[in-house]
């Protein structure tokens, strides 16, 4: 195989790997976008919280362990025990419901009515707590991240040794691709495949819907606002907490996670707010778009690093185009 | 109540401020935001060593020492706020952790006569003290470390680098760009070709970067990246099974931090430093005794004998025996900020000293002088073990290249004293 064309495609793979990663950022904001109108700038924040609650459990660690000992002059950090992976995830879960909860409960249920630039502002102040809580909680070293099953089997890392042999012997160059890439990606399409399910087949995903398409209409027919908010939080919780994961495993778990927030918004600029497959299709299309353009051009003639304003870019021109994305709803006003 | 209120306030700002007679050492330190996991070591270790000197030793020269914090969340512009909200309280010696923060507080702290110590970080032709009266990089500065990357990897290859790879992963900014321009010149002069390869903040996808580096087969890699960026280099770097031994960081990219996240795959991987690694130093015994036993550490006590708690720790012993010698040079125990930059242009660093201060063989020798504010700029390299989770000492604190770096100080200090209109200080 012609080594140009090689090199070409496997960018082109990895950037369909690193778009999946972005996109799973992205399907928190669609989340909360479509169903409450509001643009949660807290996302990243919430990745880095339950990335780090997660850690925090599986280690054992006691959290406010800094404020614990300041106040009443002890000396503990941890239980001194393991929390098995899954049963990790299962208590951060339930701590990012408690998240939600608190969220609609303190915050939310006392602005509803507002204009969606004081929702949005709101949403800024609460990634500042939310850090600030996070920092007070299990502190700001860096941890590293390991999901495993058992013992030996966790989140895999590194190249993907059977796919760069096989393509080696039929094509005469060992394609990379990222064990863990492939996880994450198997991982987002399982995610979307239960959203839409969730959304489409069960009583509460269509009460999730029908207040996204119109929450006075939805509250006239007795849904109530408040659990579908939780709910919806709560679901963007999950997702914070898949991210969270697959970005930790990559990077360990530090403040810095919360940054990935950066690589949603170009995704939901191309893919659209309200559509959870825009976020896919968004992410993809950045994930790839980026990629070739810093191999073809970027590093050749740029000097590099064109990433990310290439991304930027990308979603600037399909904003000129449709401004509301490639699969967001159309706004039609009457006036 | 306005009584009350105004009273509380002034006793509050009272036991804020520091007694005017302490030595005063302000710390601008990062303890949140993406970078605290690299800012907490280096605040911890630089107060513990002020507080067991004044635990053991009663202070230095009889003098107390204090060190007010102000959190700059490795961010400029609030680190100049920091500067400008300390600056009151009689600092003696300014740390700006932050090349960003150095760059805008130089003007400064010239015009205020505070002397501001920027270690392995800043501009890095502040060594010419000609022009830079103010500023210190002493013991070594950004090019020290692309020049003894260099000199080790000449040490490797029996001193002969022709025809070899070196890529530079960078972080895209002023910091990461730094060691280009002093790589090229060594590139130049060894005959090896030099490749750049930026990665912009924060670094936490670098895909394109490695596949490029996987593509170009490079055989060694010099990574100057900071925060996020390093984890996510180191295990890229392993993903494409590029080998650890021939990847190389500078000091920034050399902690704890950036390789633990990696785990097993960041085993052999290299980074330099200008000063030890561990805690077998008799001075760690007294920070465990008067320090942490007492309850008095500023951290939980656990970052002790990392990576960047010893080089707060060695800036803070730095700052103090520049403390004795203004000490000695003036003949008072209450310095002021004019008296510790003196202190600071005299500082001798010998081996018996350091024995002495319970660091033998810590970080290397070196002498200020009014024209070299930045020393000899030797560099040491170390590896990281990933079975015992350690970093060792694999060379000695060696000399770079004066012939290349000297001159590069000399062009870029000449332009800034043109720019700014400084006359020759020395």
């Amino acid at each position: 195989m012609n080594e140009q064309l090689a090199f070409t495609i496997e960018v082109f793979a990895n950037g369909l790997m690193a778009g999946v990663l972005y996109a799973l950022v992205a399907l928190g904001f669609v989340l909360i976008y479509k169903a409450s109108g509001i643009f949660n700038y807290a996302q990243g924040v919430m990745a880095l919280f339950a990335a780090m609650t997660l850690v925090g459990i599986q280690n054992g660690q006691v959290p406010f362990a800094h404020l614990i000992n300041a106040i009443f002059g002890t000396d503990v950090h941890h239980f001194g025990w393991h929390v098995h992976s899954f049963l990790a995830i299962a208590l951060t879960v339930v701590v990012m419901i408690a998240l939600a909860w608190m969220v609609q409960k303190f915050v939310f249920k006392h602005l509803v009515g507002q204009e969606p630039i004081i929702l949005f502002m709101a949403t800024i102040g609460l990634a500042y707590f939310l850090e600030g809580v996070a920092d007070l909680m299990w502190g700001s070293e860096l941890k590293a991240l390991n999901v495993c099953a058992t013992e030996t089997a966790c989140l895999p890392q590194g190249m993907n040794v059977w796919l760069e042999g096989t393509t080696y012997e039929a094509l005469g160059y060992g394609f990379f691709i990222d064990n863990l890439d492939i996880v994450a990606s198997i991982v987002a399409a399982i995610l979307v495949v239960g959203l839409v399910m969730f959304a489409q087949y069960t009583k509460q995903g269509r009460a999730m819907r029908a207040v996204a398409d119109d929450h006075q209409a939805a509250l006239s027919v007795g849904v109530s606002l408040n659990f579908i908010w939780v709910l919806v939080w709560s679901l963007a919780g999950f997702v914070a907490l898949v991210a969270g994961i697959m970005w930790g495993a990559k990077s360990g778990v530090q403040f810095s996670l919360s940054l990935i927030a950066l690589k949603a918004l170009p995704v939901l600029m191309l893919g659209g707010f309200t559509s959870i497959p825009g976020a896919i299709v968004g992410g993809l299309i950045i994930g790839v778009g980026e990629k070739l353009f810093e191999f073809l051009i970027g590093a050749p003639y740029l000097g590099g690093a064109t990433e990310n304003w290439f991304a930027y870019m990308l979603a600037l021109l399909f904003l000129v185009f449709r401004p509301q994305g490639l699969f967001g709803e159309k706004i039609i006003e009457r006036v | 109540m306005k009584y009350k209120l105004g009273t509380l306030a002034v006793a509050a700002m009272m036991a804020a401020a520091p007694a005017m007679a302490d030595l005063v050492f302000p710390s601008l330190s990062y303890r949140t935001g993406p970078y605290a996991a690299g800012g907490i070591p280096f605040a911890d270790g630089y107060a513990d060593y002020f507080t067991m000197l004044n635990a053991r030793d009663g202070g230095i020269g009889g003098v107390m020492t204090s060190v007010p914090e102000c959190e700059t969340g490795y961010n400029t512009e609030k680190g100049v706020e920091c500067y400008e909200s300390l600056k009151g309280g009689g600092g003696l010696v300014y740390q700006p952790l932050s090349t960003g923060i150095t760059y805008q507080l130089i003007p400064k702290t010239t015009a205020d006569d505070i002397p501001m110590h920027t270690m392995g970080y800043g501009r890095t032709s502040a060594k010419n003290g000609d022009v830079f009266s103010h500023t210190f990089n002493y013991p070594a500065n950004y090019w020290d470390g692309a020049s003894g990357a260099i000199n080790y990897l000449l040490k490797e290859n029996g001193g002969d680098l022709k025809g070899k790879k070196i890529a530079l992963v960078y972080h895209n900014s002023a910091y990461g760009k730094e060691p280009i321009r002093t790589l090229q010149e060594l590139s130049e002069k060894h005959g090896f070709e030099f490749k750049e390869v930026p990665v912009d903040h924060p670094g936490q996808e670098q895909k394109s970067q490695w596949l490029q580096i996987r593509r170009d087969k490079p055989d060694y890699v010099i990574m100057y990246g900071w925060g996020v960026m390093n984890q996510v280099a180191v295990q890229e770097a392993a993903n494409i099974r590029f080998p650890m031994e021939n990847f190389i960081g500078i000091w920034w990219s050399g902690s704890e931090n950036d390789v633990l996240a990696a785990g097993d795959a960041a085993d052999g991987y290299k980074a330099l430093t200008f000063h030890g690694v561990g805690d077998d130093f008799p001075v760690f015994d007294d920070i465990q005794k008067y320090v942490v036993d007492a309850g008095k550490a500023a951290g939980a006590g656990d970052q002790i004998g990392t990576v960047l708690y010893n080089r707060g720790l060695y800036a803070a012993m730095l700052a103090a025996e520049a403390v004795k010698t203004a000490q000695e040079i003036h003949g008072v125990a209450e310095i002021n900020a004019a008296q510790m930059r003196d202190g600071m242009e005299a500082l001798s660093i010998t081996e018996e000293k350091m024995a002495a201060l319970g660091l033998p063989n810590f970080g290397p020798a070196f002498d200020v002088s009014c024209s070299n504010h930045g020393g000899d700029g030797l560099v040491g390299v170390t590896q990281w073990d990933a079975s015992t989770k350690t970093w060792s000492l694999i060379s000695d604190f060696s000399a770079t290249d004066v012939d290349v770096v000297g001159p590069l100080i000399a062009e870029d200090s000449a332009a800034y004293a043109a720019e700014n209109k400084i006359e020759p200080q020395c």
